[in-house]
């Protein structure tokens, strides 16, 4: 305390020296800076198609009509924001959201096998880590098999379990959180076998002073210990399984989903669709992280921690 | 020790007599009690084993090994015996046979994704992060305004982009390396500004007080202790760097690439190739990953976490 308030420069500081120092004005700076260079990136990009437009208009074109055209054609190599900025907009508020042209519905579709494939995801590596931790034959064999394969890619393997899955008579939904459910289990496992591990042994003999049961040590200690390790990887776990469920979606000519609108924009040559559907995965992605971050907030608080 | 070793000695011959059965006859009851046994011994012995504390090899590279093997010889029993559909999964044997067939095309589809996409594009996308950490760091400013982004790049699904760079750089590897740069640009980004400012302030006062300047502080001051979250950062890139390339081959490829090799075989239900490309993915991450691993320990030697080790 006394440190902070020694380094504080003496007297007010301006307002302009508040704003420069906070996170608002840099941050603000920052998307400008990327929307310039995202609108002077469209002209360079589209130049190539606004000349043969143009060439085909026949009429001399000057600088004005050349960067109108390059910020409004209809397939450009790279759209302008603002033209990714209203197809997001049409196809999200002005499309009936049960439509298959709004992203709603297909934010809807992958965002549900997200949070399935997360659930079950959540249940498996958390038992899995429970297990490793209390039983030391699971911890010395299993545990190097779960970090090397957190090196293997994984994703590989998400179109063969969709059609795997297929033959079977599985699906729609279910696939899809199946390759969520086995992306993010290894985080949670890794995160909460840390944090199952990291009462340091002062406290655990403080619980043996108490004469307490193993069980009685898990629930009291090593439980409340790991919540701060494991919301982090909740927060990795999320965004990969939503990663998941957007590949799951490429390979198998699905119908709904953001995937499926990427890969039917490659096909089209839609650029402004598959940039829309990028900002809504973008979006979803930073609302699910955003939510397990309220919940870690939420749980703390009701666990006594000062914010 | 000694029941651990015999119970593994036993579990080894059974395993090799059930195998041998199973080429022979089918199934029978004893065959399967026979397997049930092979489980229960190797069981006992990696729970013996698994108390071993030296020498550390035992722990560290024999239990899981055999736990490794365990895992393969029921994968292997299990497909087989109970005759469960190729399609639905191939045994251990098969993939090992396509794998040794198709040695040629593996090789090619190796060096389209992983020779010359991913380690083009990692190369790219973690030097551009380092070189850009270092530039910003120097305006507490514009880290600011970075870092709040780049975590949030975390929370998007960077794949996406491989359609849009399919559209720009066409269907070679090129495009692949640009969603691997866009990819491991951020981790790369936010670790190394984490990592240059974990040098503390006594450190720095050090620094100050030897009169140096910025370009010695940081190349020895400030850089070294950069160096673990660096590491870091390659690592995590390493993963990514291989996801990227193959999910991006699902856009549009020349006929030749992993993740192409995977969308194809899987058309043609022929799955025992796509396990065989998987094997082969899983085999080169992993290599890269410990790659990095050891010339991580060259580096950082010094960390507490390399030194409690040795202690």
């Amino acid at each position: 305390m006394t440190t902070d308030a020694l380094s504080r420069p003496l007297g007010q500081p301006s307002a302009f020296g508040r704003l420069y120092n906070g996170t608002a004005l840099p941050v603000a700076v920052v998307l400008a800076i990327v929307v310039v260079a995202w609108y002077l990136g469209a002209i360079w990009l589209n130049a190539g198609l606004v000349e043969q437009r143009l060439a085909q208009a026949e009429k001399p074109a000057g600088l004005a009509e050349f960067v109108h055209t390059a910020w409004s054609l209809d397939r450009p190599v790279l759209p302008a924001p603002h033209q990714v900025a209203i197809e997001f907009y049409d196809s999200v508020f002005t499309r009936d959201v049960t439509s298959p042209r709004s992203l709603v519905f297909h934010a809807y579709v992958t965002g549900s096998a997200t949070l399935v494939g997360f659930v079950f995801g959540t249940l498996l590596g958390v038992l899995l880590a429970v297990g490793i931790v209390s039983w030391r034959t699971l911890d010395r064999s299993l545990l190097p098999w779960i970090i090397t394969s957190q090196t293997i890619p994984i994703l590989a393997i998400a179109p063969m379990i969709i059609v795997v899955l297929g033959n079977v008579g599985l699906t729609g939904l279910m696939p899809k959180a199946v390759i969520s459910m086995y992306l993010c289990f290894f985080p949670i496992t890794i995160g909460m076998v840390k944090g199952l591990r990291s009462p340091d042994p002062l406290q655990l003999d403080l619980m043996r002073t108490y004469s307490a049961s193993p069980s009685q040590v898990f629930w009291k200690l090593r439980c409340p210990a790991s919540m701060a390790f494991l919301f982090p990887s909740l927060k990795v776990a999320i965004a990969i399984s939503l990663v998941g469920a957007i590949v799951g979606e490429l390979p198998t000519g699905a119908q709904a989903g953001l995937g499926a609108r990427l890969l039917t924009g490659s096909y089209y040559g839609q650029t402004v669709q598959i940039w829309s559907a990028l900002f809504m995965a973008a979006l979803l992605g930073m609302a699910l992280v955003a939510a397990v971050g309220v919940v870690e907030r939420l749980t703390l608080r009701h666990m006594g921690a000062r914010p | 020790m000694k029941t651990g070793a015999a119970a593994i000695a036993f579990a080894l011959a059974g395993a090799v007599a059930s195998l041998l059965l199973l080429e022979t006859t089918a199934p029978t009851l004893a065959f399967w009690a026979l397997v049930v046994a092979v489980t229960i011994a190797s069981w006992i012995g990696l729970e013996r084993l698994a108390h071993i504390d030296k020498p550390r090899w035992i722990g560290a590279i024999l239990v899981p090994g055999l736990f490794g093997l365990l895992l393969l010889y029921l994968w292997q029993v299990l497909t087989v015996g109970l005759e469960v559909p190729p399609i639905l999964l191939p045994s251990p044997a098969r993939i090992g046979h396509q794998l040794v067939t198709n040695l040629d095309l593996e090789w090619q589809d190796f060096r389209q994704t992983f020779l010359k996409s991913v380690l083009a594009g990692f190369v790219m996308g973690s030097g551009l992060g380092f070189i850009v950490a270092v530039l910003v760091d120097r305006s507490p400013f514009l880290q600011r305004g970075l870092l709040p982004l780049g975590a949030l790049v975390s929370a998007i699904p960077v794949v996406g982009i491989a359609p849009i760079m399919v559209m720009w750089f066409g269907f070679d590897w090129e495009s692949k390396a640009a969603v691997i740069v866009v990819m491991t640009f951020f981790p790369m980004l936010v670790n190394t500004l984490a990592g240059l400012a974990s040098a503390g302030g006594i450190e720095r006062d050090l620094m100050h007080s030897y009169a140096a300047d910025y370009g010695q502080t940081l190349a020895k001051l400030r850089l070294p202790s950069a160096l673990p979250f660096v590491f870091n950062a390659l690592k995590i890139n390493s993963t990514l760097a291989l996801i990227g390339g193959i999910v991006a081959e699902f856009f549009g490829t020349p006929v030749v690439g992993m993740g192409f090799r995977i969308s194809v075989e899987i058309g043609r239900m022929n799955v025992d190739m796509v396990w065989a490309t998987i094997a082969v993915a899983a085999l080169a991450g992993s290599v890269f990953y410990g790659t990095l691993a050891l010339i991580e320990r060259g580096f950082t030697f010094w960390h507490p976490s390399y030194r409690q080790e040795r202690s």
